[in-house]
C-alpha cells in the first residue's frame, strides 16, 4: 500500500488543477441543471397545457428556482416520531448521491470527463441499483402504510426495469466491444446507434422512465392512490433531495441516451459541448413531453409490460445484434 | 292514475291502510308497519309489475302536523319510494310509526341499498330498523346527542347552549376515532396472515373531497372496504325548514355543486306543483338551456378529474378551461358562476340578457371538435383503456339493486333518462338520444359521460334556435318574488310584493315530489307542505348518495390504482352524498 504522502507526491499541481475544475463544473452543472428543470419542466408543462406556470418571481419567472430552494431550506427539518431516524435521514442522500456519481462517467466533449472508466457502463448500472436503495429505504423507514406500499412498489418496479435497461444497452456494447463510454462515443462516428440498435433505444427509453420513476411509471409515487408514496412523510430540504434527484436523474438518463444512441457529442460546425447538451436537452423535453401526455399504468401491467415483452424483446435484441455481428466479421 | 292505486290497492289487499292523494300523482299508500316488509318484497318481485328499484327510503316527524286529515296516526313516518325503470312507474309506500323510539323490520335483505338509507333514518330520526345488519350513525359522528331531524332537536347553534369539550369528552371522542376492524365488520386476519388496513382520506387527493375509505388490503388487492361518509354534513334538509320556500333555492344549489342549477329545477318544479302554478313556456326553456349547460359543466369537471386520477396530469387542464368558457356563459346570464340560485317559484329571476344568443351559440360551435380531441387524446389512450376497461364491473341488474341512476345506470346499459322516458318541465319538445354502455365499466360510464355532452349541446342548440316569447316568470299569485314591475302599479301588487319577499308566500298544504334527471342521477325534492311560509320536510334524494355506496361492491378484489379509477368513475360530489 503507497503511503498518503507517496500518493501525493505522484499528484501533480498543473494536471489536477483542470481535473478538479472538471469536476466541479460536472457536479455545479448537473446540481444547477436539475433544479433549472424543475423550472423548465414546470413551464414546457403549463405551455402545453393552455397555461402559464411560474412567471412571477423575477423575469420570465426565472427566480422561482431560488425562491423554491429558500422556502425547502428554511421550511422545519421535520422527521416523523414514528420513524427509523438514521435510515430516515439517510435515504435520500443515497438517492442524491448515487445518480450523481453516474455522472462522473459522462463525457460530455472529447477529454471532458471526471473518470474515464473502461467498465463505465457497468459502474453506471451499480450506481442505479443503489438508489434504489434510497428509494426502498425512504419508503420504509417513514413507518408509513403509504410511504410503504409506495417504497415496495419502487423497489419492484426499478429492480425489474434494471434489467432490461442492462440487456438493451448489450448491443450498443458489442457493437463497440467496449463498456467505455468515450470508446461508444467513437464507435458512433459512422452511424449513430440508433439506428441499428433502434430497439435498444426504445427499451431503453422506457426503462429510463421507469428507473427515474416518471409518467407512467410514476407508481411509486402515485398521487391519486398514494398521496406521493414514498416520500409521503418528507418535508424540507430532505423532499428537496428526493425532488432534486428525480431530475439529476431524468438528465442522465437523456445524457446517457445521448452518449449511447445519438452520438455523444458528434455534430458538425458547432463545438462538441453544444451538440451535447443541445441533444440532451431535447430528450429531457420529451420526457417531459411523455408526463404531459400519458396515464399511469397499473402495477400489474408495469410488470406484465416489463416480463412479458420488454424482457423477450431486449433478449431477441442481444441475440439479433450478436449474430450481426458475428456474421459481417466472418 | 286513479286506475293505478285501484289496481295498487286490489293487490295490497288488506294490507293497505289507506291511500293518499298527492300532488304529483304518484300512488301513495299507507302500509301498517308490521306489513310493510312483505309488501315490499311482493311488489320488487311482483310477476305483472314490479318495482325493481328502492330509489329512496326517508322519514318524516310527523309530531307536528297541524294538516293531515284523513291520514293514519302516527309520530313518525318512513316513506319507501320505489320505481320500474322498465316501466318508467313509481310508486310510494308509507308506514305510519307511533312512540317515540319507533322501530321497523330492516329490508336491507330485500334490497342492500336500504342499508345506507335505514341509517340515515336511523341517525336523523332515531327509527330502528330490525335486523340491519349494522346500524349505526352515518352522517352525524358517533357521539351525537339526539337525533337532528327530529322536530325537538335545535335546528341552529344558538338554541343548543354553550358549547363545552371537558376533558373526559375529548378523551372519548379521541377514543372513538381509534381503529378497530370489528367496528367496521372487517376481519383482522386471514387464515395464515394479517391484512394491511389503509386509510384512504378524508383528507387524500385521490378522493375528491373529504370521503374516507377504509381499505383491507391483501397486499395491493382490496379485499373489502368501507366507505364513511358524513364529513360534508350541512343539514341541507333541516335548513329546509327554517328557510322560507323562495330562500332555500340558494340552498339547493350547494347540494351538488357541480350541478348549479339543475339542483334548483326539482325543488322549484316540487314547490310549483303544491301551489298549483304553470310556468309559461319561455321560462320553462330557459331553465332547460341552463340546465343542460350545467350539466356539460359538471361532466367536463367528472372527465377531467377522471383522467387525473388514472395519472393523466393535462386533461384537466384543457377540460377547466373549457368550463371556464361555460361559467363565462352562465355568468353573463346570471350573475354568477358556480351557484346562480337562478331558478324562481314561477319562472327563473330575470329576461335573458341581450346578446346571449351569440354567447352560447358560440359555445355550442366550439366544444363538439374538442370533445373529439379529448376522445382521441383521452379515451383512445392505450394505457388509459387498460387502466378502465374491466375495471370497476357492474351488471345492469345490480346496479338497479343497488339503486343506481344516471349515467352510471346507463354504463351499465339501462336506458332509463326521465328527461326521455318521462319529460319534464318541457323536455318533451327536444330532440336527442340516450347513449347506454354495454360492460358496465369504468371505460363505459367515462364514455356515456362524453356522449351526454354531445346530446345535451344539441339540446341548447334547439333550445336557442327556438326560445319562444313571452313573460319569464308566471303571474301567479304564489310565484315568489312577484313580477317586480307589476308590483310598481299601485298598492295592492306593492303590499302584495312586500308580504311574498319578507314573509314568503304560504304554500298551501299537501306533498309533492319531483324527480330530475340531473348530472350524476336522479335527484329528487320531496316537499311536505303544511299550510306554511316553509316547508313542513325537504327531503332530498341524491344520485351520489346511491352510487357511493356500491363502492365495495366495485372494488372488491381489485388493485389500489384501480380504486382510484372506480372512485372517479362513480361521478359523486361529497356534497351531494352528505346534504
Amino acid at each position: 500500500m503507497p503511503t498518503l504522502d507517496a500518493i501525493l507526491a505522484q499528484v501533480n499541481a498543473a494536471t489536477l488543477l483542470p481535473e478538479l475544475l472538471v469536476v466541479l463544473g460536472v457536479l455545479v452543472g448537473a446540481l444547477s441543471l436539475a433544479g433549472g428543470l424543475t423550472f423548465v419542466e414546470r413551464r414546457l408543462l403549463a405551455l402545453w397545457q393552455d397555461r402559464y406556470g411560474p412567471n412571477r418571481v423575477g423575469p420570465f419567472g426565472l427566480l422561482q428556482v431560488v425562491a423554491d430552494t429558500i422556502k425547502l431550506f428554511t421550511k422545519e427539518d421535520w422527521v416523523p416520531p414514528f420513524a427509523d431516524k438514521p435510515v430516515f435521514v439517510i435515504a435520500p442522500a443515497v438517492v442524491i448521491v448515487s445518480t450523481l456519481m453516474s455522472f462522473a462517467i459522462i463525457p460530455l466533449a472529447p477529454g471532458i470527463v471526471i473518470a474515464d472508466l473502461n467498465v463505465g457502463l457497468l459502474f453506471l448500472l451499480a450506481m442505479s441499483s443503489l438508489s434504489v436503495y434510497g428509494v426502498a429505504l425512504g419508503g420504509w423507514s417513514a413507518n408509513s402504510k403509504y410511504a410503504l406500499i409506495g417504497g415496495l412498489r419502487a423497489a419492484g418496479q426499478m429492480v425489474s426495469y434494471e434489467v432490461f435497461m442492462g440487456l438493451s444497452l448489450m448491443g450498443v456494447v458489442a457493437m463497440t466491444g467496449s463498456f467505455n463510454l468515450g470508446e461508444i462515443v467513437r464507435a458512433q462516428e459512422r452511424v449513430w446507434f440508433c439506428i441499428p440498435q433502434c430497439v435498444g433505444l426504445v427499451i431503453f427509453l422506457i426503462a429510463g422512465l421507469a428507473e427515474t420513476r416518471r409518467i407512467p411509471f410514476d407508481l411509486p409515487e402515485a398521487e391519486s392512490e398514494l398521496v406521493a408514496g414514498f416520500h409521503a412523510e418528507y418535508s424540507g430540504m430532505k423532499f428537496g433531495m428526493f425532488f432534486l434527484g428525480e431530475y439529476v436523474g431524468i438528465a442522465l438518463v437523456s445524457a446517457l441516451t445521448v452518449v449511447l444512441f445519438f452520438g455523444g457529442w458528434s455534430g458538425p460546425l458547432l463545438p462538441p459541448i453544444v451538440w451535447f447538451l443541445g441533444k440532451t436537452g431535447v430528450l429531457i423535453a420529451l420526457f417531459i413531453l411523455v408526463r404531459a401526455a400519458l396515464p399511469r399504468l397499473r402495477y400489474d401491467q408495469l410488470m406484465r409490460l416489463g416480463w412479458k415483452v420488454l424482457l423477450p424483446l431486449s433478449l431477441a435484441n442481444v441475440v439479433v445484434t450478436g449474430a450481426a455481428i458475428l456474421a459481417l466479421n466472418r | 292514475m286513479a286506475d293505478a292505486t285501484t289496481v295498487l290497492e286490489g293487490r295490497l289487499g288488506a294490507d293497505g291502510l289507506a291511500v293518499q292523494p298527492t300532488c304529483d300523482g304518484v300512488p301513495t299508500v299507507w302500509v301498517a308497519p308490521t306489513r310493510v316488509k312483505d309488501v315490499l318484497r311482493r311488489l320488487k318481485t311482483d310477476p305483472d309489475s314490479p318495482y325493481p328499484l328502492l330509489h329512496d327510503l326517508w322519514a318524516v316527524d310527523e309530531r307536528h302536523r297541524q294538516h293531515d286529515e284523513g291520514l293514519p296516526p302516527r309520530d313518525f313516518t318512513v316513506v319507501y319510494d320505489l320505481a320500474s325503470a322498465d316501466r318508467c312507474a313509481e310508486l310510494r309506500i308509507k308506514a305510519p310509526l307511533k312512540g317515540h323510539a319507533p322501530a321497523l323490520d330492516s329490508v336491507t335483505d330485500v334490497w342492500p341499498s336500504a342499508n345506507w338509507y335505514e341509517r340515515e333514518a336511523w341517525d336523523m330520526f332515531g327509527v330502528r330498523f330490525i335486523g340491519h345488519p349494522g346500524l349505526r350513525r352515518i352522517l352525524m359522528p358517533p357521539w351525537w346527542e339526539g337525533h337532528p331531524l327530529r322536530k325537538d332537536h335545535p335546528a341552529r347553534a344558538t338554541e343548543m347552549g354553550r358549547f363545552e369539550l371537558p376533558d373526559p369528552l375529548q378523551a372519548a371522542m379521541a377514543q372513538s376515532l381509534e381503529f378497530r376492524p370489528e367496528e367496521w365488520g372487517l376481519e383482522r386476519s386471514g387464515e395464515d396472515f394479517d391484512y394491511l388496513f389503509l386509510n384512504f382520506g378524508p383528507h387524500h387527493p385521490g378522493t375528491h373531497g373529504v370521503l374516507r375509505v377504509i381499505l383491507q388490503l391483501d397486499g395491493q388487492e382490496i379485499v373489502d372496504c368501507v366507505p364513511e361518509i358524513g364529513f360534508h354534513h350541512r343539514g341541507a334538509e333541516k335548513m329546509a325548514e327554517r328557510q322560507t320556500w323562495h330562500t332555500y333555492i340558494p340552498y339547493t344549489d350547494r347540494v351538488d355543486y357541480l350541478g348549479g342549477v339543475l339542483n334548483n329545477l326539482p325543488y322549484v318544479m316540487a314547490v310549483e306543483r303544491l301551489a298549483g302554478l304553470e310556468v309559461p313556456e319561455r321560462a320553462e326553456v330557459i331553465r332547460i338551456m341552463l340546465c343542460e349547460l350545467f350539466r356539460i359543466n359538471s361532466h367536463l369537471v367528472f372527465l377531467g378529474t377522471f383522467a387525473q386520477d388514472v395519472g393523466m396530469m393535462s386533461p384537466v387542464f384543457y377540460l377547466f378551461n373549457d368550463r371556464e368558457r361555460l361559467l363565462d356563459i352562465v355568468e353573463a346570464i346570471t350573475g354568477a358562476r358556480m351557484h346562480p340560485g337562478w331558478f324562481r317559484i314561477g319562472g327563473v329571476a330575470q329576461d335573458l340578457p341581450a346578446g346571449w344568443d351569440e354567447l352560447v351559440g358560440d359555445f355550442v360551435g366550439y366544444l363538439p371538435a374538442r370533445l373529439e380531441e379529448y376522445e382521441s387524446a383521452i379515451l383512445a389512450n392505450r394505457i388509459f383503456r387498460a387502466r378502465t376497461r374491466g375495471v370497476g364491473v357492474i351488471t345492469a341488474q345490480e346496479a338497479l339493486d343497488w339503486g343506481a341512476t344516471g349515467p352510471f345506470l346507463r354504463g351499465s346499459g339501462v336506458a332509463w333518462d326521465l328527461r326521455k322516458q318521462r319529460p319534464y318541465g318541457g323536455y318533451e319538445q327536444f330532440e336527442f338520444e340516450v347513449p347506454t354502455g354495454a360492460n358496465g365499466d369504468c371505460y363505459d360510464r367515462l364514455w356515456v359521460h362524453v356522449e351526454e355532452m354531445r346530446q345535451s349541446l344539441r339540446i341548447v342548440e334547439q333550445c336557442r334556435r327556438a326560445m319562444p316569447g313571452g313573460p319569464y316568470k308566471s303571474d301567479h299569485p304564489l310565484a315568489a318574488p312577484p313580477r317586480r314591475e307589476q308590483a310598481l302599479q299601485d298598492i295592492e301588487t306593492l303590499i302584495h310584493h312586500f308580504l311574498s319577499v319578507s314573509w314568503g308566500p304560504v304554500i298551501p298544504p299537501g306533498e309533492a315530489a319531483v324527480c330530475v334527471e340531473a348530472a350524476k342521477g336522479h335527484n329528487r325534492y320531496h316537499l311536505i307542505s303544511d299550510g306554511d311560509t316553509l316547508p313542513y320536510r325537504a327531503r332530498i334524494r341524491t344520485p351520489s348518495f346511491a352510487h357511493l355506496q356500491i363502492l365495495p361492491q366495485l372494488s372488491r378484489g381489485a388493485m389500489i390504482p384501480d380504486l382510484a379509477a372506480i372512485l372517479g368513475s362513480l361521478d359523486y360530489v361529497l356534497a351531494d352524498v352528505d346534504r
